[in-house]
């Protein structure tokens, strides 16, 4: 089904949030036999040390990355656009709250 | 592309911006990259094997739930770094099958018996003393993947090398007997350790290319040196001698000078002929064909829920 070796178990991306509102953050990667195993495990590759309170693992083969050898074109668009940061703008000092 | 990508390449290094696994890097790079990494991987899994063998016999609960979590933390540094090692192109299997066939190395630290208690001592102290002189300037190494790992590791191995100074601290406040167990032990454990930091500079051939490239930070002798200074001064307060008579304060260099190393020894114990490396190949092997079972029955459960749930669907 996979082009993986059938021995070797499939690859999980692991993603943790540290903190009740915060985001999900990349953490690395480990082998599972399935989901649940991948949470299990990550429990004890990633939070040995209180490090997270939810856990996210997606099976690597699902992940989509842009490619590296694009990242001119692609971000080139945003790249010109300074007036959409507000230090863009000069307003006199006597302007508060802005 | 008016750059040829090597260009691009050597000017990330340059400008101390990560090389991350889908970027263009030489293929040299990648194979250091992948020997390095890997061989970090495996001295850590092996590494568990010398404490491990302490672990049911640990005078106190504490000082065995202790040596517990240091071994479970090794365990962890080497998932990381195996990880590490896969963004590159290598499997976990072809990883394992080179250590488990001879072909890769690890630390030759880890073919040393841990003969007593004090060992554990020893072991936290100048083991991971050495590890952590290592890994710190590694958390800036130019691959990403490997720095980040590092990060994490460094952070979890502090709690290791202060545990270790702990142990030889409390013996070495203890029974007559217990002062010459943790003595013998350092006896033992001091120059192996300082045979971590790998052969001289002028016999370390990778070493320029590595810190060209950025793996590296800082030669083997460098590191050495930092880390035998630092000891000089820590064994002081353990009432401990370091068994070395040509060790002494040199006010010209402001180091530290030392006796000569043993590299006979160090080349025998890389060629597989060290006190334990047999034992310790063995004992990685066996576990790891004993375990196969666990890993089929694991996947075949998985494909069963698998299709279960296909047929919920359908
Ligand atoms: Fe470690
Ligand atoms: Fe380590
Ligand atoms: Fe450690």
């Amino acid at each position: 089904m996979s082009s993986q070796p059938k021995q070797e178990w499939p690859l999980w991306e692991i993603f943790i949030r540290s903190k009740q509102g915060l985001d999900h953050k990349h953490v690395g990667s480990l082998h599972a036999a399935d989901a649940q195993m991948a949470i299990e495990n990550a429990r004890d590759v990633y939070t040995r040390r209180m490090e997270g309170i939810s856990i996210w693992a997606v099976e690597s083969k699902y992940i989509h990355a842009s490619n590296p050898s694009d990242a001119e074109s692609l971000y080139d668009p945003a790249n010109d656009k300074a007036y959409r940061h507000p230090t863009f703008y000069t307003l006199p000092d006597e302007v508060k709250h802005m | 592309m008016e750059k040829g990508l090597t260009d691009i390449f050597r000017d990330k290094i340059q400008k101390e911006i990560r090389i991350e696994p889908k970027d263009w890097m030489p293929e040299k790079y990648r194979q250091t990259l992948i020997r390095q990494i890997s061989q970090h991987a495996h001295s850590e899994i092996v590494g568990m094997l010398p404490e491990g063998n302490w672990i049911t016999r640990a005078p106190t609960l504490r000082r065995k739930a202790i040596l517990i979590a240091k071994v479970q933390d090794e365990a962890g540094h080497g998932l990381y770094l195996y990880s590490a090692a896969e963004t590159l192109g290598i499997t976990r299997d072809e990883m394992y099958d080179q250590l488990h066939s001879g072909k890769a190395k690890y630390s030759s630290i880890f073919n040393y018996p841990t003969l007593t208690w004090a060992d554990i001592g020893a072991i936290g102290w100048l083991v991971d003393g050495a590890a952590i002189m290592n890994q710190v300037p590694l958390c800036r190494s130019s691959f990403g993947p490997y720095a980040r790992a590092m990060v994490r590791v460094c952070k979890e191995e502090s709690f290791h090398q202060r545990q270790g100074f702990e142990i030889l601290l409390t013996l070495g406040k203890g029974s007559p007997e217990q002062r010459r167990m943790a003595q013998d032990a350092l006896n033992r454990w001091w120059w192996p350790s300082i045979m971590m930091f790998g052969p001289k500079d002028d016999e370390s051939p990778n070493t320029i290319q590595s810190m060209q490239w950025k793996i590296k930070r800082f030669t083997n002798d460098e590191l050495r040196q930092k880390f035998i200074d630092v000891c000089a001064e820590q064994v002081k307060l353990l009432g401990l001698v370091i068994p070395d008579k040509d060790l002494t304060w040199n006010e010209a260099t402001g180091h530290y000078d030392f006796g000569p190393i043993n590299w006979d020894e160090f080349w025998q114990v890389i060629k597989g002929n060290g006190p334990c490396n047999k034992e310790r190949l063995e004992t990685r092997k066996k576990a790891w064909e004993e375990g196969a079972w666990v890993r089929e029955a694991a996947s075949a459960y998985a494909e069963k829920i698998e299709r279960k749930k296909a047929l919920l669907v359908y």
